[in-house]
């Protein structure tokens, strides 16, 4: 166990000082570690996976919106690389499915200044509601000497349906908005490079119940102010459907289905044991 | 044979998990966008005698935006909709009544003719006096509203020498008038008064600001800029003015709204949720001037009569452009089985109520701040009925437990049936 802790910092320290150069490092790091203990592997992924983007078939953005309107779409493992000025807010959004855990990493190339800046990144669902970060550097300090700072955030894992009351991430839009929170005045505008990437690894949904009817997704039609009361439409097809056959109660495949097969399977075995004792007994009488 | 059932129980587990890892996660439906008309975009450049200072890499200012609009106008996208203003560039005299009316369009807002519009760079000259508020005032005209995204580029070494009016006070005023004005700003080698001039500029009609010490970055931020510009947002929101009790508030439908509204202030709107209707509401405040540190917003989502149903709220501190929450709500699915048929048919009326905890000791008056409000009414989802398959250990166990038991009853029961038999 010992080697274990000696070893794995050394995967994670490129990661901290979030420094592209010292990227060729991870690897060999990494894998040295895998060959001592797998766990501490899980360190170097996420920081190697940050330092050089897979090269995907997906084309790269290299813009990003100013609000929530304007938001720049991006997609997991497209390579996002945008150059814009200290003082902007940079959005973009992304759509997320139930069972992802969708993780944000960005790396901020930062200019020459006169004294620390405090960046963020803030993740926003469909309804514009704050969403939690449960992992990642969310809010950090560049230091006035700092070249690069390096932001990350991991949400909960999306579910499929949540109470209406509730705050909890669900299935649709996602925005993202990258800015500085404090900084001298006078460095406001100055040039910087911003990477990002978004990773949205799928997790198991099942523990999850209940179905979403609609995805929060933003309404993209101008408003209109009614006199009246309008027909109701949707109300009536739901109606409608309750009567037509479907196999909509049958769950997704998930762990649940190995966890209570496996269990169907045990008891079988369970019960042929216990049937067996009352065997013996009937042997030994 | 119990270990070759648990090898088959294994076996189910890799694939199942193989399945999970190898299967493409769905993506949610995008709702399809529409296409809106194309931003008009007018860029106004600042041709006052500072412009002849020879400071940026030995070359003038002047001469450096020069080709700076050279290189935006050969790159300029086919579909965008440009113009050009200049404030400063003809009045040479001392006067500076006459000096501070020297604005004038020398590309009207159209497709671009890129040989024309060089033409007219070419023959600026820097002259006069800096009317930066008058020359946002003539550049909101030169744009029109035609129901389209309109932006200003502004583009400046110095700040205004003809206030009053304060530019940043006018920008704000335009902003509050029309279809939706931003106003980006540049500054040329800015000193503090005019950054702080130009950042409230922007700030006061969600723009942005950028400095620039070199030709290469001032030809960079202005194609920035104008690609930004280029790009048409989904939907332009419709103009809405909520009431101040919820009986006179505006009945609204679906749809994205803009209003604006006063710190402290509370604004009402209504909407109609039918039986088996889901509302969903979301409100951005856009931080349009100097704020106290603090601040938050309040979504609530009342009956008719004033009981609060749900609500949506977020707080913050410290530099932001919009300070936005939301909020889903569908009658209770519990409620209307109790109630009769004609409640069910009638759609319940939800007063939605926006207002804010802002705090400002320089510019608390109208207009207010910019809110955007967005609703749309789905159908309701169903809460979930209790989950029909299990997992974890303590699962395993107690089926493991029942087979067990199960088992011995069988045998038990088996036994005793055969020594009945026997005895027969």
């Amino acid at each position: 166990m010992r080697t274990v802790h000696l070893t794995a910092p050394r995967p994670a320290a490129p990661h901290l000082s979030g420094d592209g150069v010292v990227s060729t490092g991870v690897v060999p790091a990494g894998v040295l570690a895998a060959g001592i203990a797998a766990i501490s592997l899980g360190l170097a992924v996420p920081s190697a996976a940050l330092a050089a983007p897979s090269p995907a078939a997906v084309p790269g953005v290299s813009s990003a919106g100013t609000s929530f309107l304007t938001a720049v779409a991006i997609s997991p493992a497209q390579p996002v690389r945008v150059s814009a000025v200290t003082g902007d807010y940079l959005y973009w959004s992304f759509s997320a499915a139930a069972g992802e855990n969708p993780e944000l990493a960005a790396t901020v190339g930062l200019p020459e200044r006169t004294g620390a800046q405090s960046w963020t990144v803030e993740v926003f669902d469909g309804l514009r509601r704050r969403q939690a970060c449960v992992a990642g550097e969310q809010n950090p300090v560049a230091a006035t000497t700092a070249t690069s700072v390096t932001l990350g955030c991991r949400l909960r894992q999306v579910r499929s349906w949540a109470e209406p009351w509730d705050g909890d991430p669900l299935p649709g839009t996602y925005y993202v908005r990258l800015s500085t929170t404090e900084m001298p005045e006078q460095d406001l505008g100055l040039p910087v490079t911003v990477d990002l990437t978004l990773t949205a690894p799928r997790g198991d949904t099942g523990a999850d119940q209940g179905e979403l009817e609609a995805p929060l997704v933003p309404v993209n039609r101008p408003g209109q102010v009614l006199t009246a009361s309008p027909a109701v439409s949707a109300s009536a097809s739901a109606a409608s459907s309750d009567f037509s056959l479907s196999a909509d109660w049958v769950p997704d495949f998930s762990s649940r289905w190995v966890w209570t097969a496996g269990g169907g399977v045990l008891a079988a075995i369970t019960g042929l044991i216990g049937f067996s004792w009352t065997r013996r007994r009937v042997q030994g009488a | 044979m119990i270990h070759k059932k648990l090898s088959i129980v294994a076996a189910i587990g890799l694939i199942a998990s193989n399945v999970m890892l190898g299967a493409s996660p769905a993506r949610a439906d995008e709702v399809p966008e529409t296409v809106a008309e194309p931003p008009r975009v007018e860029l106004v450049l600042d041709v006052s005698g500072s412009m002849r200072a020879d400071d940026i890499d030995g070359a003038t200012r002047i001469s450096v935006a020069k080709q700076a609009f050279n290189d935006v106008v050969d790159a300029l996208p086919e579909t965008t909709q440009l113009g050009i203003r200049v404030l400063g560039a003809t009045y040479g005299g001392e006067n500076k009544k006459t000096g501070c009316k020297d604005t004038q369009q020398i590309v009207a807002v159209g497709p671009v003719n890129r040989v024309a519009a060089k033409n007219a760079i070419a023959s600026l000259k820097p002259t006069g006096f800096t009317p930066i508020g008058l020359a946002l005032r003539k550049a909101a005209e030169d744009l029109g509203d035609t129901g389209s995204v309109r932006r200003i580029v502004l583009i400046t070494d110095g700040e205004d020498t003809c206030t009053p009016p304060d530019p940043c006070t006018v920008a704000r005023e335009l902003a509050a008038q029309g279809t939706s004005l931003v106003i980006d700003t540049l500054g040329l080698t800015p000193d503090e008064k005019t950054r702080k001039q130009l950042v409230c500029i922007s700030t006061a009609t969600g723009g942005t600001y950028a400095s620039a010490d070199s030709e290469e970055q001032l030809t960079e931020r202005i194609k920035q800029v104008v690609d930004r510009a280029a790009l048409p947002p989904p939907v332009v929101p419709a103009a809405v003015a909520g009431a101040e009790d919820c009986t006179t508030a505006p009945l609204l439908a679906a749809g994205v709204y803009t209003d604006r509204e006063l710190i402290g202030e509370h604004r009402f709107y209504r909407v109609d949720v039918a039986a088996g209707q889901e509302l969903r509401a979301s409100v951005s405040i856009a931080l349009d001037r100097e704020l106290n540190r603090d601040y938050g917003v309040l979504l609530k989502a009342a009956t008719a009569g004033g009981r609060e149903l749900v609500r949506g709220v977020d707080a913050g501190s410290g530099r932001a452009d919009v300070l936005s929450t939301g909020l889903r709500w569908s009658t209770d699915s519990s409620d209307s089985r109790d109630s009769s048929d004609i409640s069910e048919k009638s759609p319940e009326s939800v007063c939605l109520i926006v207002s804010n905890s802002f705090a400002s000791n320089t510019a608390a008056g109208a207009p207010g701040m910019p809110l955007e409000l967005s609703i749309d009414l789905v159908d309701a989802s169903q809460a979930p009925d209790a989950p029909g398959l299990g997992r974890g250990w303590l699962l395993l166990f107690v089926l493991a437990i029942a087979g067990l038991i199960a088992g011995v009853l069988a045998g038990w029961l088996t036994r005793w049936w055969v020594a009945k038999w026997r005895e027969n």
